[in-house]
């Protein structure tokens, strides 16, 4: 107890990552602000696109995968931009930043946890696409999974960098999406041709180079983010 | 190993800053900082708005990088690569660094984890009990009055075991009572082993608590004294001519 | 080193007065040769006409908002490598002269596309490479005033400016493989090797100019930002000798 070093206090990247991740989930458990917020708000984009567009059956297959991320993004952004809210309010980030954890670690902890959330939106918001759409998902659900994993990871990982530098600024409702969107729009080609091919029953193996394009992408956002968090944090 | 050195018969000095500087373009931060610090030792750092305190405490703790100067830190040079030397240092500022809905218990319980503290249930319980919060270490910190929240901030601070503990203005927004309540624990963790520095607007507290009291103003320290030797009444007026014309 | 800026700032002060000095002058002549070389001496395109004498400028200035893409992107990591407010100085005057560049192209475009293609916007690839950068370093510019004055602004963009440029080829990849799925308005085909030589002379020509007036732009604008700096430091000298 006497002030002397601190013994031993040592804490791996992975401790801290994973750390950071659960922190991010109990705070979600405990108050579910993003998870109501990004669930409601993607609901609220295909119930305007239907409106908007009002498509009919044949055109609802062609525009399916572009429908789907269009509310993915919207959502998910929105969700990102409140993972870094809990830490500006009382200068957590500043606490983040004192710790002995690598920011590669704090970052890839965040990054986790908004997965997650994205995720979770997806799931959610698929069947929901399904039912007011009147959309065939049935078959095509297992072939979703690598390219909505392959987008939402890119997605997720420029994103929690932006969401992370637009939080710190004024107007930062504005500033992510203006960040955000132009940096990810090879994700978004991407995640929507690979979505559209899955969704149509064909093999994922006829876009080997769309998926080739968002593992580069993945590898950039993931690796560039986990370089470059730290100036995040510390001027 | 720097961890060892707190064992070896030569303890570094605490601080140790040559000609501290931080500048960006026009805007100049710090301009100079001199400052030396044997561990242990407990400083006051007075000074008006803007005089760069809080610059200099995020410089100790590793949030800020020199633009110049030299700056030795439990004999370590901070930085980004510097991990080990952040796992020594604690940081209280005015700002709780605390999750508003996250328990007292959850948020040690990550800090904790952040710091890898190898046994965290004890170090919890022992920091809770220091600030004499365990009777409300479930409750989320948002129903927290304010002075509660800031000995939740110190109790953060010290689940590590910091050998130079860094207060930014903690008193901030307390009032007379939480006031008191912060003296007593400040001059408590005045322990001899560890270093403390404190910046505050409060000369009064400031003198009470410290060995030596230093006057920040315009990015410089521009006076130095044990705080023995310090006459409150005379004092205040000194410190009116160095800080006059604030930065 | 003196008051107001580093080792690094005095070197670069100098270095960007040269650079100016030299450039600036330099640019005229190239532009007026530009001129001469597109109005005397390319040939008029046989299908075009006239309107295909946009494509030398066009082009140029694509290039030379690459080139200052490319300045932001290496200065920007030097700042938060060094965090030298020098680097930062750079980085943010490339960005700018960038972004006017890449306006230039996307305004140049439609006004040569339509009367071409018959419609003033076209997604072509290179041209929708073109609005994405153009977007992401608009982003750039916005993020430093709303990120506050002074380093924080500075060492966000840098991150920026770092993401945006590796971005680049993924975005000119995506958006290329994306183009080949859609129906194609027909492609001029003057790009290319097949360039007659005397237009193949002027773009080259045309390239060397505007490559000129990027660098002395950049430099005239780093001096712009440098003069505010110590007007601010002038400024606060007065304030605080009342």
């Amino acid at each position: 107890m006497s002030g002397v070093a601190g013994r031993a206090a040592r804490v791996s990247f992975g401790g801290a990552m994973l750390a950071v991740m659960r922190k991010d989930l109990a705070l979600e458990w405990r108050t579910r602000e993003i998870f109501s917020a990004t669930v409601v708000f993607a609901a609220l984009v295909l119930l305007t696109i239907n409106f908007s567009f009002d498509p009919g059956q044949r055109a609802v297959e062609q525009m399916a995968s572009g429908i789907l991320w269009v509310a993915f993004v919207f959502a998910g952004m929105l969700g990102l931009g409140r993972s870094f809210v809990a830490e500006r309010e009382n200068a957590c980030l500043d606490a983040l930043a004192l710790s002995p954890a690598d920011p590669g670690a704090i970052f890839l902890g965040k990054a986790a946890a908004n997965l997650i959330f994205l995720a979770v939106t997806e799931a959610i918001v698929l069947p929901l696409f399904a039912v007011l759409f009147n959309f065939p998902m049935g078959r095509a659900v297992p072939g979703l999974v690598l390219p909505l994993a392959l987008g939402s990871v890119g997605f997720v990982g420029a994103g929690t960098l932006f969401a992370a530098i637009s939080t710190q600024t004024r107007m930062r409702e504005v500033m992510l999406p203006l960040l955000l969107l132009p940096v990810s729009v090879p994700v978004l080609i991407a995640s929507v041709r690979l979505t559209g091919t899955a969704l149509a029953g064909r093999a994922l193996a006829e876009s080997l180079p769309w998926i080739g394009l968002l593992v580069l992408c993945d590898a950039l956002f993931l690796v560039a983010g986990t370089l470059l968090f730290g100036h995040l944090l510390e001027d | 190993m720097s961890g060892a050195a707190a064992d070896t018969p030569a303890e570094p000095a605490a601080v140790r800053a040559r000609g501290l500087r931080k500048a960006f373009g026009a805007q100049v931060a710090l301009d100079g900082i001199d400052l030396d610090l044997p561990a242990g030792t407990f400083l006051t750092l007075v000074g008006p708005n803007g005089a760069g305190k809080t610059t200099l405490l995020r410089m100790l703790a590793g949030l800020s990088r020199p633009s110049g100067g030299e700056l030795r830190v439990l004999g370590v040079v901070p930085g980004p690569s510097a991990a080990a030397l952040r796992a020594r240092v604690g940081l209280v500022s005015h700002e709780s660094q605390l999750y508003a809905d996250l328990s007292a218990d959850e948020n040690l319980r990550f800090f904790a984890s952040l710091y890898g503290v190898p046994d965290p249930e004890e170090r919890i319980d022992a920091a809770l009990a220091q600030v004499e919060l365990r009777a409300r270490r479930g409750d989320p910190v948002r129903v927290f009055s304010r002075g509660m929240t800031q000995r939740l901030s110190i109790a953060r601070a010290l689940l590590h075991e910091p050998s130079l503990l860094l207060f930014d203005e903690p008193t901030t927004g307390l009032d007379d009572r939480a006031v008191g309540i912060m003296v007593d624990l400040l001059a408590e963790l005045h322990d001899g082993a560890r270093t403390l520095i404190l910046t505050t607007h409060r000369l009064d507290v400031g003198l009470r608590v410290a060995d030596r009291v230093a006057v920040q103003a315009r990015g410089r320290i521009v006076h130095e004294a044990e705080a023995g030797a310090i006459d409150p009444a005379s004092f205040a007026g000194l410190y009116a001519s160095l800080t006059e014309g604030r930065a | 080193m003196t008051e107001t800026g580093s080792r690094v700032q005095d070197r670069m002060d100098a270095i960007l007065r040269k650079v100016r000095n030299v450039t600036t002058p330099l640019a005229g002549f190239g532009l007026i040769a530009a001129a001469y070389f597109i109005v005397g001496y390319a040939p008029e395109e046989a299908q075009q006409g006239i309107v295909q004498k946009i494509f030398y400028g066009h082009v140029a200035s694509a290039w030379a908002s690459y080139l200052c893409f490319f300045i932001t992107f290496v200065s920007s990591g030097l700042y938060l490598w060094k965090r030298d407010r020098a680097w930062d100085l750079l980085a943010l005057s490339a960005a700018e002269v960038g972004v006017v560049f890449c306006t230039a192209v996307l305004l140049s475009g439609p006004f040569w596309g339509k009367p071409i293609w018959g419609t003033w916007w076209t997604w072509d690839a290179r041209l929708t490479t073109t609005l994405i950068l153009w977007l992401i370093y608009v982003g750039y510019l916005l993020l430093r005033p709303f990120a506050g004055e002074g380093e924080r602004g500075a060492r966000f963009a840098a991150v920026v400016g770092i993401i945006g440029f590796l971005d680049i080829p993924l975005i000119h990849l995506s958006v290329r493989w994306w183009r080949t799925l859609h129906p194609q308005p027909i492609v001029m085909n003057a790009r290319g090797p097949q360039l007659p030589p005397e237009m193949l002379t002027t773009l080259l020509v045309t390239l060397v100019a505007f490559t000129l007036l990027a660098v002395s732009f950049i430099a005239i604008r780093a001096e712009i930002e440098r003069l505010r700096d110590l007007a601010a430091v002038l400024r606060r000298r007065a304030l605080r000798e009342g």
